[in-house]
């Protein structure tokens, strides 16, 4: 049997012809369990063809701790970013869903674990900030495994960072949207991803603070099946819903839609015009005829 | 996100004064034992050796290593919360529960009067003994303690008051009903409320500061360090654990981690290192307490008359700043500070 055209499905242990995968969205055919995708291809599903714009793609990690384990850290940026071809651990740009233009980006679990750090933080501090300033909706699919280790504290405080520019953009009446991938915990969890005024997850994803092991390890128990799961955070009513892959396009069209509508300016404290017409000049909004 | 309870015992010393320590100490327990064994007076001997264990300790004390600042910061004589607050405050009120859920013992949180003006004094609650730190659950909070934080921080703000923090703990509660109450959301929470408080926030890392647990209400207006405190996004333990798959190789994940007081300085994370008394804080408390207290009345005075705009504004800029980067599309390789 040639190596890669089957995979083993992890859930279902069926193999699963790789082409018929792929076209069903990287979702098992058999049981349905949703492997993970790559930033570009999650990005490539859910946004209109040819829409999206990336932003920051110049940005790179430092060594500020000149930090290494087995490897030293830039090693493993390196290879990362040869085994990703991304630059970093998360995209960002815009691009419309259905026509609906929103500020997006996506993480790289990919990427060393799309973990947090300075260049994460900034990404997303800077998606914050170009929300704002367009008025755009804000949208951003997370999978991390949390803090970057090999950054230090100042990976710690990327989760600070990205408060503050989250809280500005929600202090300025514009929706946040995350939505929580496989999987989902640590220092990223406890930031961004539960910032969400609308948070959707993917089935069966991992989403957590602290890993299974760690808990197993505190409670010395073993952890009841289906812990920390997507359905198990939906039946503590920690998300506001699980979106199938198949549909989560439609999905996010109608939060943005819902979310992005012109709502009563005088409630806003906005002018009459509202929001949606924010980048004309008074001169534009003089009558013409 | 540290997790453990501290290990006091570490992995074997490596450096000379440490070595010394560890063998006097074993000689001093040794002689303890024949002493009680064979009722043979040692205690002469016993007192010599206790003496020189002091000194060395206080070498240590004096320089310490990254790992060795890790063991002061776990000191288990070092102070507590609410000796903090006794050494701020006039008067205090200790304030209760998440309104939701329950009281979280790990973590206090009320009003107090600083020099007869209101303040919301919020802090990790380690325990003095073993109960007690298992009542505390050694200051590592679940969601409810952090929601209870958040509500007293909004009635600060509601009232005006300014908030002070004090940090020590070795991270959030890896619980199983920590996660099923939302542990992420409650910290999330605190992080988005803190970033809008629009009232000051000051805050000290008097011990651990042990990651999200940590920062979870941790985002002052300035960061105050006690001298042999610690800040970190992972225990040493836990970072060695999941690099090297070799928990015992905690020292080497201390000096790599940065996690001191001068190295968080430098990375431009805290704003002030506050001096302990000699030998550290556990050596002379009232004095590492007065030490502490007087710092956050300086920085309190600072604030003074401050509109809440430039308030929040100053924040904003201040964590918006952290972290290094590198713009490899404008500017070629030019390396910068992000701003």
């Amino acid at each position: 049997m040639p190596a890669g055209l089957w995979t083993k499905c992890p859930r279902c242990a069926n193999l699963v012809y790789r082409r018929e995968l792929e076209r069903n969205l990287r979702v098992c055919p058999r049981c349905g369990y949703h492997h993970r995708l790559s930033a570009a291809d999650r990005l490539a599903l859910v946004l209109d063809r040819g829409s999206f714009e990336e932003a920051d793609q110049g940005l790179v990690p430092e060594d500020p701790l000149g930090f290494t384990d087995e490897k030293p850290y830039p090693a493993r940026v390196e290879e990362a970013q040869r085994r990703t071809g991304q630059p970093e651990a998360v995209i960002t740009g815009t691009g419309t869903v259905e026509g609906a233009r929103a500020v997006v980006g996506a993480m790289e679990f990919g990427f060393m674990g799309g973990s947090l750090g300075s260049v994460v933080g900034e990404k997303i501090a800077r998606s914050a900030e170009r929300a704002h300033a367009h008025r755009l909706p804000f949208v951003l699919f997370v999978a991390s495994g949390g803090a970057r280790m090999q950054e230090g504290t100042l990976s710690l405080l990327q989760m600070a960072k990205t408060s503050v520019a989250l809280g500005r953009l929600a202090d300025a009446g514009i929706a946040f949207i995350s939505v929580l991938c496989d999987p989902t915990t640590g220092g990223v969890a406890a930031s961004f991803a539960f910032q969400g005024d609308v948070i959707l997850a993917e089935p069966g994803a991992l989403i957590g603070f602290a890993g299974p092991r760690v808990i197993e390890q505190t409670i010395r128990q073993k952890l009841p099946e289906g812990f920390q799961t997507a359905e198990f955070l939906l039946e503590h009513g920690l998300v506001d819903g699980i979106v199938p892959r198949a549909d989560l396009r439609a999905a996010l069209a109608r939060l943005l839609r819902l979310t992005n509508a012109p709502c009563d300016p005088l409630l806003a404290g906005l002018p009459a015009q509202g929001w949606a017409t924010d980048e004309r000049t008074e001169a534009d909004e003089q009558p013409t005829a | 996100m540290s997790s453990r309870p501290p290990d006091l015992t570490g992995p074997a010393p490596s450096d000379p004064s440490e070595r010394d320590l560890a063998d006097v100490e074993r000689e001093i327990g040794e002689l303890r034992r024949i002493t009680t064994a064979q009722r043979l007076d040692l205690a002469e001997q016993i007192s010599a050796l206790e003496l020189r264990a002091e000194g060395l300790r206080e070498e240590i004390a004096r320089h310490p290593s990254p790992w060795q600042r890790v063991q002061l910061a776990r000191h288990a004589e070092r102070p507590k919360v609410d000796d903090y607050i006794a050494g701020l405050t006039s008067e205090f009120a200790e304030l209760h529960g998440d309104r939701a859920f329950g009281d979280d013992p790990a973590i206090i949180a009320g009003l107090g009067l600083i020099d007869g003006r209101p303040a919301a004094l919020i802090g990790h609650a380690k325990g003095r003994d073993t109960r007690e730190n298992i009542a505390r659950r050694f200051g590592m909070p679940n969601p409810e303690g952090y929601r209870k934080a958040l509500r007293v921080m909004a009635l600060a703000e509601k009232l005006h008051a300014p908030v002070v923090t004090l940090i020590d703990t070795p991270g959030a509660f890896p619980g199983k009903e920590a996660e099923e109450r939302g542990q992420s959301e409650a910290i999330a929470r605190a992080l988005l409320k803190m970033a809008r408080l629009r009232t000051p926030i000051i805050t000290v890392i008097t011990g651990e500061g042990g990651s999200g647990g940590a920062l979870a209400v941790g985002m002052g207006d300035v960061l105050l360090m006690l001298e042999h405190a610690v800040y970190s996004v992972i225990s040493p333990e836990g970072c060695a654990a999941i690099l090297w798959r070799d928990a015992s190789r905690a020292k080497e994940a201390a000096e790599a981690l940065r996690l001191t007081a001068p190295d968080l300085v430098e990375l431009g994370i805290a704003d002030e290192i506050i001096p302990e008394p000699p030998g550290g804080a556990h050596r002379h408390r009232d004095d590492a307490v007065a030490a502490v207290a007087a710092a956050v009345r300086r920085r309190l005075a600072a604030y003074e008359g401050r509109s809440e705009e430039s308030l929040v504004a100053g924040r904003y800029e201040k964590y918006r700043r952290i972290g290094r980067i590198r713009d490899v599309a404008a500017g070629g390789d030019s390396e910068a500070q992000a701003t």
